[in-house]
């Protein structure tokens, strides 16, 4: 109950000169859904990269469940409980909907060295995959090929797919990214339903969705955290009101 | 997929010409057919090998041929020692071949798209040049192989027609072998892997051994061809796994269709036949051929296959 | 001593014309993000041109510059007609469809040209040696090649570092809003820059061919080394071609040079002139597993392609 689900300590990363991850540490407890914003460029998809194993951090240390994760090959991330969405839609297009969420139970399913048998008619992928894509409200559209879909409907593909495999823990890219106010609404009304169940680290711009959504924030300005703690301390914060919320709120205002 | 459409129809038609090909050969007289045709199924069997790593698993292979030199040379050699029996050759053929995918897929595999084309062009040299250097098994002139691979009576591959039909029986168990293959979980992951990598590792696949799984298989496949091909020839020579076989065997996969199981063998007999009905008009047919290849990936990506799969009647 | 002296003289300049092509794939790959397999048909085309200039004029530089300008256009006539259909696709789409343009121009050449090989002769002036230092003797026109590549690998370092669109190459920019936003007309530069990396390569082809002899194909086999060179300095990287291809220009020179020696210390000297030829050619290509082992990436990687 005291120690974080995601412990994160002393992270650093730079990119030939320029500093993506400055000291940053950060604790995520179980059960609660942790906003981390903050303006462009403050370094928060390099820190999901890292969270979730695309990138190496240069120093620091990442712990998930007391097991220190910080060297863990990306693939065995998802096996421990961690799982990761994408900023930018990366999905299998040139599969169905329902292949898509079917690999990756497939990936939860032990081996794949299975050289006979038609993935496509095994109801222990299947079964489980259409469950998920109807629990996101893609159930009648999970036969269609993922390219005929709009936009708003891949982002819940890919939520799907990170919830298939029962995470401890969803890393969540800028879910909202692209999508109209309708959309967003749906994706809120989602997320909020999906924290019940899952602990959340949610990266995103929507400034609306995140007061909504959020039982604690962290701001990130230049990869470094400048200020972390309950909705109501972070909006009254001068600091982080200097450094974004300002020019966030006129940018959400007509914000996409 | 399924259904009595155009294609479908063809592509039976296609099937049912190759089983009676050599009865016809024989009543029409041509037995040079036979010879022709042979030889499209065994670099068609290439082809469909390359495709299961090139159009499903998305691994542009330019070095694929040099698993048919290594086939042959298995082959040639053991023959050259003495040892004729095709129940040593051909497994030998495979198993070598399988272990050269291993170690050459285990550093190529590493890389990804323009580097991964690179890098396997670079082994084919490589192994060309090994080939060259083979003094012992005629280096750059090559190696005659006297005796064809020897089983049991009645079977005897120096006979135009059971060769064929051997040749035939191997192609159809192959295509068939990776049509289970690709819609498998394992075909899945390779499928998935190629579609987008980096979400197959984010949703838990260490995709680099199902890759390096499916060159192998691949490879071992290349590698029977090569050990039918050196049967067919008689003859095994560095030039078989020069890299511009390899470009041969692309041109196969690509004109065929590589969405399909069947689109290699489509490409073999195009081309083949193309060739053979070509060069009997001009000696600079692949003047033709170059630019054709290049308006096929503009604007014909699906090959014939995927021209096929669109006509309506 | 005197021999091994030589032999690295040969190796910088077989790299430095290693250079030439891979800088111009390279140039070619970094601003358009285009593969080009059909690079070393120019390779091929400067020589042939070079040949047939060189006779009609009767003067060695003027048939030189003129093979160079005719091997420009060509490059901008097909960037214009066909390459500039496959900006924007895959990879696999370029590599198919230059693979195409190589089975073209061999053919073409052939009809143009002739099955036979050809010849270009050097002008007495350059058909000389050159007293590098007391004793030792070089041909001229190497030391020229050597000097000509040096001064054109000048020309790239200033593009890369000084010029905008040497900003370009180093950012491994592909995107064409940024080269939009940097006020430059698209289809101009790009069809410009595929004329310079033809002309590069035209220009080693062109060079070579007093030393080798012009014949079809011969573009392919230096375009492979033109590949590992890439792969060993690292894709993308200028400065990594550079290094990569002075160290492959050495290796395969001088192993070629002194590999039989060494063999025959070791091997009954039948075997070792067996297989001394062919374990000459191999060395690069072990070079390059080595590298591939230790670093994947190259020497110089750039790190975000």
């Amino acid at each position: 109950m005291s120690q974080p689900l995601l412990q994160v300590d002393n992270l650093a990363k730079r990119f030939d000169g320029i500093v993506a991850t400055d000291d940053l540490t950060l604790g995520v407890v179980a059960g609660e859904l942790h906003a981390v914003i903050g303006p462009n460029g403050a370094g928060k998809t390099t820190l999901i990269s890292q969270l979730a194993g695309q990138l190496a951090p240069d120093s620091g240390r990442i712990h998930f469940e007391g097991h220190d994760i910080t060297a863990l090959p990306m693939y065995r991330r998802s096996a421990l409980g961690l799982a990761r969405s994408f900023q930018i839609t990366s999905l299998f297009l040139d599969l169905s909907v329902l292949d898509n969420v079917a690999l990756a139970v497939q990936a939860h399913a032990g081996h794949s060295f299975r050289f006979w048998h038609n993935a496509r008619l095994e109801a222990e992928l299947r079964q489980p995959a259409r469950a998920a894509l109807k629990r996101v409200g893609l159930g009648e559209r999970a036969d269609l090929p993922a390219s005929a879909l709009s936009h708003g409907e891949h982002r819940q593909i890919e939520l799907a797919m990170a919830l298939v495999g029962s995470p401890r823990m969803l890393l969540l890219d800028e879910p909202m990214a692209g999508l109209g106010p309708e959309e967003s609404a749906r994706m809120v009304e989602m997320l909020r339903a999906l924290k019940k169940e899952v602990t959340i680290l949610l990266v995103e711009h929507d400034m609306e969705a995140v007061f909504a959504l959020a039982d604690r924030i962290t701001v990130l300005v230049y990869g470094r955290v400048i200020a972390s703690g309950a909705p109501v301390d972070i909006r009254a914060n001068a600091a982080v009101r200097d450094a974004y919320l300002g020019e966030a709120e006129a940018e959400g205002a007509g914000h996409v | 997929m399924t259904g009595l459409t155009p294609r479908n129809f063809i592509i039976a038609a296609l099937l049912v010409i190759l089983i009676v090909l050599p009865v016809y050969a024989g009543i029409a007289g041509k037995p040079f057919l036979i010879t022709l045709f042979t030889r499209i199924i065994i670099l068609a069997m290439a082809a469909v090998s390359l495709n299961l790593i090139m159009g499903y698993g998305g691994m542009v292979s330019f070095g694929h041929a040099i698993y048919i030199g290594i086939g042959g040379y298995v082959v040639g050699i053991l023959a050259q020692e003495g040892f004729l029996s095709g129940f040593l050759q051909w497994p030998a053929a495979l198993l070598v071949s399988g272990l050269f995918a291993a170690a050459i897929g285990a550093l190529c595999l590493r890389t990804r798209g323009v580097y991964f084309i690179m890098i396997t062009l670079a082994f084919a040299q490589l192994l060309y040049y090994v080939a060259v250097g083979l003094d012992r098994y005629g280096g750059d002139d090559g190696l005659t192989m006297y005796r064809r691979s020897e089983f049991v009576r009645p079977l005897n591959m120096s006979d135009k027609t059971q060769f064929y039909y051997v040749s035939l029986i191997l192609l159809f168990g192959v295509m068939a072998l990776i049509w289970k293959l690709i819609n498998s979980r394992f075909g899945m992951v390779i499928q998935g892997s190629r579609s987008n990598d980096l979400r197959m590792q984010a949703i838990g696949f260490p995709t680099y051994r199902y890759r390096l799984v499916c060159f192998v298989i691949a490879g071992m496949i290349c590698g029977l061809a090569g050990a039918l091909l050196a049967n067919h020839t008689e003859f095994v020579s560095p030039a078989m796994m020069h890299w511009t076989r390899s470009g041969d065997l692309i041109v196969m996969v690509v004109l065929g269709g590589m969405g399909s199981v069947v689109g290699p063998l489509i490409g073999a007999v195009a081309l083949l036949v193309l060739e053979e009905a070509l060069s009997g008009i001009t000696e600079y047919w692949q003047i033709i051929l170059g630019p054709m290849l290049l308006l096929v990936v503009l604007f014909a990506r699906g090959g014939i296959d995927g021209l096929l799969a669109k006509v309506r009647l | 001593m005197l021999l091994f002296l030589e032999q690295c003289l040969n190796g910088l300049q077989l790299g430095l014309m290693l250079f030439l092509l891979a800088a111009g794939l390279t140039l070619i790959f970094g601003i358009m993000d285009l593969v080009n397999l059909a690079h070393g048909s120019f390779y091929m085309i400067g020589a042939y041109f070079a040949a047939t200039f060189t006779a009609l004029t009767g003067d060695f530089i003027l048939g030189a510059a003129l093979a160079i300008a005719a091997t420009v256009l060509v490059g901008m006539a097909l960037e214009v007609i066909a390459i500039r259909r496959l900006y924007g696709r895959d990879h696999l789409d370029h590599v198919l469809g230059t693979f195409g343009l190589i089975l073209f121009f061999n053919e073409l050449v052939r009809l143009v040209w002739g099955p036979a090989g050809m010849n270009v002769p050097l002008p007495a002036w350059l058909n000389t040696h050159f007293t590098i230092l007391p004793g030792v003797e070089y041909p001229t026109y190497r030391i020229a090649i050597i000097l000509v590549t040096l001064l054109v690998a000048l020309f790239m370092y200033v593009l890369v570092m000084r010029t905008r669109i040497g900003m370009l190459i180093r950012a491994g920019a592909s995107n064409r809003e940024m080269v939009g936003a940097l006020g430059v007309n698209i289809n101009l530069l790009y069809t410009l820059v595929f004329g310079l990396g033809t002309g590069l390569a035209g220009l080693a082809g062109l060079m070579q061919a007093p030393i080798l002899t012009v014949q079809i194909g011969m573009g392919e086999n230096i375009l492979i080394l033109a590949f590992v060179v890439i792969i060993i300095g690292g894709i993308g990287s200028i400065r990594g071609a550079f290094i990569a291809a002075i160290l492959v220009g050495l290796v395969d020179t001088i192993g070629r040079g002194f590999l039989p020696d060494i063999l025959s210390l070791l091997l009954p000297s039948r075997s070792a002139s067996a297989i001394s030829p062919a374990l000459s050619s191999m060395l690069i290509y072990l070079m390059m597993a080595i590298v591939l082992v230790l670093r994947p990436q190259g020497l110089f990687p750039v790190s975000n392609k």
